[in-house]
């Protein structure tokens, strides 16, 4: 390629190069402009409700007694994961680990209670043949439920009960209320030994 | 050689000894009609009465020996819904009405137990009230929370009059006592009455007072009773169990202690509940505790503070429609103890006869269910 052609096409990449970059830039500008938009709206209404966020949980805390996860303190004492990047645990993951899990179990109680958060249309919610989840026995399966002709998890249980007592339309497995139901369901069962086919 | 049965062992054995009987000389007649003397006197029979002295009904003696001088059906806890709502409760109070006018002979009035509505509505009290009213025998009512906490009851005493009332009956003083009264625990936290309604509605929903009767109750019980004598056969109606089973679901009274004082003197206590939705059995000192099924659905049982007199019925089965729920009769015997029959729709009846609470525990034993408990 002659010299002047090589020059040529240097100058062609580079220029493309840098309408590609300053395009890019071009798209993180105009997305900057809703996006700190939404940021200030954000702001403003966490300084106005300091602790809504919090909120319903602490709520539904306050009507329902919630079994808490289990205490992962003992991870933070002695040598635990020193010199390994994801064995060393701090306080803030603990705090974490606990409020999250927390959070799905208080948010499955809320559904829980809820004859319409079930989805249900004859006014029936689950705490009522099952308060604080009073034999629910989570422990219990995987088992064979005859009248469903197949081994039965947890989840089609709840299923199960939905469309029947609670007259609603069953969940998906991984649909984020059958998840918190679940976790629910389980945590207050907390300590009781896996028994799995018990009737 | 083909194996006998013991019942046909049993009648040859018996066929064997009256002929040997019939073939008897002098000597072995004498000695024979001796012994039965003695067996006679022996039961405490005077001659010239018969000399086969038959024991009848085992059954008699186990009921404690003397018929109930009455007998009164019970409906309970039906939380309707109105019927575009849930039509399932509806239909369940209507078995229970069916089952109720079906006794033959009639039983002397029918009591209902409480909770008549589910969220206390005017059209829910008004379907109830309209149900009922095919029962053929008088009607009591008494009060749950379910119809209280919606308007305090007003639309309760429209319908259905005073909450608290007494009434004599063939000897036996009925009272009925509104043992759900909470402490204002709305007003702080601003709450609708619908709130507040939904609230109490939750049986494990913590925001909630623990019921209670009341200094107010309390000092008409004592009055209403102040004319009985000690050995007046009396019987409480309550909506919760006058007593202290358990407090996360306001399984509970908290003030039961005074009103159990109050009931002290009495020779013979029986007091009936509803709100627990079970077979439940409980004696405390002279007073007999027993509770109502529900015709809507069934309660487990409580993890801690069971009593011990309760043999619990065997776990509802949920793909079984109404398992667990019913209605039923109680048999009141002169001395004012009852029979309590727990008729449950789908099982077998359960008579919990009045000799197991008076033996505290020890004869006339309900049969223990042999399915799974909870």
């Amino acid at each position: 390629m002659s010299p002047d052609a090589r020059k040529a096409l240097v100058v062609l990449v580079s220029v493309l190069i840098a309408v590609g970059i300053w395009g890019c830039a071009e798209q993180v500008e105009t997305d900057q402009a809703p996006k700190a938009l939404v940021q200030t709206h954000m702001a403003q209404w966490q300084r106005k409700n300091p602790d809504r966020a919090a909120q319903w949980i602490k709520e539904e805390k306050a009507r329902h007694k919630i079994r808490p996860p289990a205490d992962n303190r003992h991870l933070l004492t002695g040598d635990q994961g020193k010199g390994h990047v994801y064995g060393s645990y701090t306080e803030r993951d603990i705090l974490m680990w606990a409020r999250e899990t927390e959070k799905l179990v208080v948010e499955g109680s809320r559904i829980f209670h809820s004859a319409k958060l079930l989805g249900g249309t004859v006014g029936v919610s689950c705490d009522m043949c099952h308060p604080d989840a009073a034999n629910t026995h989570p422990e219990t399966y995987p088992k064979f439920q005859a009248q469903m002709g197949r081994v039965a998890l947890l989840r089609d249980m709840v299923n199960w009960c939905i469309e029947h007592p609670v007259r609603g339309k069953g969940l998906a497995a991984d649909d984020p209320r059958m998840r918190a139901l679940e976790a629910y369901i389980t945590a207050q069962r907390k300590g009781t030994p896996l028994e799995y086919g018990k009737h | 050689m083909k194996r006998k049965s013991v019942e046909t062992e049993y009648m040859e054995d018996r066929a064997a000894l009256y002929r040997s009987l019939a073939k008897l000389d002098r000597r072995s007649f004498l000695k024979v009609s001796a012994a039965a003397a003695g067996a006679v006197l022996a039961k405490g029979l005077v001659p010239p009465h018969s000399f086969a002295p038959v024991s009848v009904a085992q059954g008699a003696e186990a009921a404690g020996a003397d018929k109930p001088a009455f007998r009164f059906a019970y409906i309970s806890d039906s939380h309707l819904y109105e019927r575009k709502i849930n039509d399932r409760f509806v239909r369940a109070l209507l078995r229970a009405v069916e089952d109720v006018n079906a006794l033959d002979p009639q039983p002397d009035f029918v009591f209902y137990g409480g909770d008549l509505a589910q969220l206390g509505q005017a059209a829910e009290l008004e379907l109830g009230a309209q149900i009922l009213k095919s029962v053929k025998a008088p009607l009591k009512m008494m009060v749950g929370e379910h119809d209280w906490y919606l308007d305090m009851g007003e639309r309760w005493r429209k319908l259905f009059g005073k909450p608290t009332y007494s009434w004599d009956h063939k000897g036996v003083h009925f009272v009925v006592l509104m043992s759900v009264m909470e402490r204002d625990f709305w007003t702080k936290r601003g709450l609708t009455p619908m709130e507040r309604m939904t609230t109490v509605a939750g049986l494990d929903n913590g925001m909630q007072s623990p019921f209670m009767v009341g200094e107010k109750q309390r000092q008409w019980l004592k009055n209403d009773l102040s004319r009985l004598a000690d050995n007046t056969p009396l019987i409480v109606f309550s909506h919760s169990p006058l007593y202290k089973l358990y407090k996360n679901w306001n399984f509970w009274t908290d003030d039961a202690e005074e009103v159990q004082a109050i009931l002290k003197r009495f020779e013979n206590v029986v007091v009936i509940h509803g709100h627990t939705h079970q077979l439940l059995t409980n004696r405390i000192g002279n007073i007999h505790f027993h509770g109502l099924l529900s015709t809507a659905w069934p309660w487990p049982y409580a993890p801690q503070g069971m009593p011990e007199l309760t043999i619990q019925m065997s776990r509802p089965d949920p793909f079984n429609p109404n398992d667990g729920c019913g209605d039923g009769e109680v048999l009141v015997h002169v001395d004012g103890l009852i029979d309590k029959v727990y008729n449950l729709w789908n099982r077998n009846p359960i008579t919990v006869a009045k000799g197991y609470t008076a033996s505290s525990g020890t004869k006339c034993i309900p049969p223990k269910p042999n399915r799974p408990g909870y």
